[in-house]
């Protein structure tokens, strides 16, 4: 026993002591295989002598002129905010549409058997439908333009958002409903005070698979002739035989959508901070 | 054994012929035949028996949460239809609300008569020091131990001023200390606020400690098999001769019964 006492202080030490460079270790892995592969990268396109591929400082120039200008000094130098801005509209324009409508459709469907019964069918039969195949119809529906691309966001986003709504609400232990019918709780207050937040944990866990295929989608919509947006830079790319741009266009868009997938994980810690085994 | 055709002048809680059958796939399962029972306000009652002798069945039907498929049970005559916060359980898994700290869960029927924001502080401070979780009303459910959700969840009933006190074997999941206090603080609960607690268990001894009634039940169909009354000057004491009496006299009536069940069977 008292080996064991003495034993646990010494090995919490050694953990403080190593956690400096076990941080900068967790870095330096993390960086070490992208790093790897552009030099892959450039040693193929070096040895290919290829033309079609640019090299990575070729893209990182244009990554500088996407962003800054004074480079190529064409229709795209110094261009990122635009283009970024354009796309965020439309991904979190469709991301917003489909929460609005996904969640308090999916407390429903999960809560009331009636809803369940009479929606749930049909929602089955269009899910397995691509989103990519509503591609000439939205145009129909909405035209050639931005409001088509934010309705292929919108779809992209919906499904996750509401089967995992469902989830969230078919997973809360029954106990609560009646913990909270016997304290006078009932009607809409139930939605809002039990329901909702009963399912919170499904929730986020929808919204951050929605809104990595919102991001997905985002090229696709904005494959519908608008002027403006990342997937519309990376299809004038294509278009103009430009990789560096399409490259440059891809790499913005991981870039963004990593950094706001960890604002939702942020959200999602502090929203549940009763729950610690939630937290991404 | 009180006879339940004869109510007292004003009936408290009355239950009248209540049967409730199940359907599990085609079979149908008796859980409940003709129960009758008759509790007076402030009584503390418990219920015991095996499992599957239809006690939690029993006590959900008066919580509201199951109908019976027939017969009612009625408060002050009244025959109950639902869920109501006239009555209040007590869960053995605690059912408190995760995502509320303490204080929110004690709150949380107070909030729902839309009382205003001052009295819902005042009750709740209350109900917390009663259970004596003042340090902790900041605290979620997932850091606190058995003992400390089970008293957030007799406070969160208290503190909605239930009349009536439904516990599903409330301190089964806990260890044998905490067991103690807490049987221990719900009777100081029970003689400060003299709720009426009916109170389902298996443990004879937790029955003669608590209850002024034991009741009886066995299963296939569930049944009411006896009423005892438990005349024990209270505080009671476990190791004491006559305390001893009365819970082999019980025990003895639940395992003569099993006795008589598994004879059957083998006939």
């Amino acid at each position: 026993m008292a080996a064991v006492s003495t034993d646990i202080p010494a090995g919490a030490d050694a953990v403080n002591r190593g956690r400096i460079p076990e941080r900068l270790r967790g870095t330096v892995l993390a960086a070490a295989f992208p790093l790897a592969l552009i030099v892959l990268w450039h040693q193929l396109v070096v040895l290919t002598g290829t033309r079609l591929v640019p090299t990575p400082y070729q893209v990182g120039v244009m990554m500088w002129d996407f962003t800054f200008g004074g480079v190529h000094n064409d229709a795209f130098s110094g261009t990122i905010l635009t283009h970024l801005l354009a796309s965020m509209q439309r991904v979190y324009g469709g991301f917003a549409l489909a929460m609005v409508i996904g969640i308090p459709l999916g407390l429903l469907i999960g809560k009331v058997k009636l809803i369940r019964q009479m929606l749930d069918p049909t929602l089955s039969l269009l899910r397995p439908i691509p989103v990519t195949a509503w591609l000439p119809l939205s145009m129909i529906f909405f035209g050639l333009g931005p409001r088509s691309a934010v309705f292929l966001v919108f779809l992209g986003a919906f499904y996750p958002i509401l089967l995992n709504t469902v989830f969230g609400v078919r997973s809360v232990d029954p106990r609560l409903f009646e913990a909270a019918s016997m304290l006078g709780c009932d009607g809409s207050g139930l939605f809002r005070q039990v329901v909702l937040p009963a399912a919170m944990p499904g929730i986020f866990n929808g919204l951050r698979l929605a809104h990595g295929f919102a991001w997905i989608l985002i090229v696709v919509g904005e494959m519908t002739g608008v002027p403006t947006g990342l997937g519309s830079v990376i299809m004038d790319g294509r278009t103009l035989s430009r990789t560096d741009l399409v490259i440059t266009g891809m790499i913005i868009i991981g870039i963004a959508g990593f950094l706001t997938d960890r604002m939702i994980v942020a959200v999602n810690n502090r929203v549940l901070r009763w729950s610690p085994q939630h937290h991404g | 054994m009180v006879d339940a055709q004869t109510p007292p002048r004003r009936q408290f809680l009355g239950i009248s012929n209540v049967t409730k059958t199940f359907q599990l796939g085609t079979d149908q399962v008796q859980a409940l035949r003709s129960v009758n029972l008759a509790i007076a306000k402030g009584e503390f009652v418990c219920l015991i028996g095996a499992s599957g002798c239809g006690k939690s069945t029993l006590l959900r039907i008066i919580a509201g949460f199951e109908q019976p498929s027939s017969g009612q049970v009625s408060l002050y005559e009244k025959a109950i239809t639902g869920p109501g916060s006239d009555r209040g359980m007590v869960f053995q898994d605690y059912a408190l609300f995760p995502w509320m700290t303490v204080r929110e869960n004690i709150a949380f029927g107070p909030k729902q008569k839309g009382l205003a924001r001052k009295y819902v502080d005042e009750i709740t401070g209350e109900y917390l020091n009663m259970v004596g979780l003042g340090k902790f009303a900041d605290r979620f459910p997932s850091q606190l131990s058995g003992g400390m959700k089970q008293r957030v969840a007799i406070a969160r009933v208290l503190a909605n001023e239930c009349e009536v006190l439904l516990m599903d074997e409330p301190f089964g999941a806990l260890d044998a200390l905490t067991r103690e206090s807490l049987q221990q603080e719900l009777l100081d609960i029970w003689v400060r606020t003299r709720v009426t607690v009916i109170f389902v268990t298996h443990s004879v001894e937790e029955a003669v400690l608590l209850s002024d009634r034991v009741v009886v039940m066995t299963a296939g169909p569930g049944r009411i098999e006896a009423d005892i009354p438990i005349e024990l000057a209270r505080p009671r004491e476990v190791s004491a001769i006559d305390f001893n009496q009365v819970r082999r006299d019980i025990t003895q009536r639940l395992t003569s019964h099993v006795g008589r069940r598994e004879l059957k069977a083998v006939a």
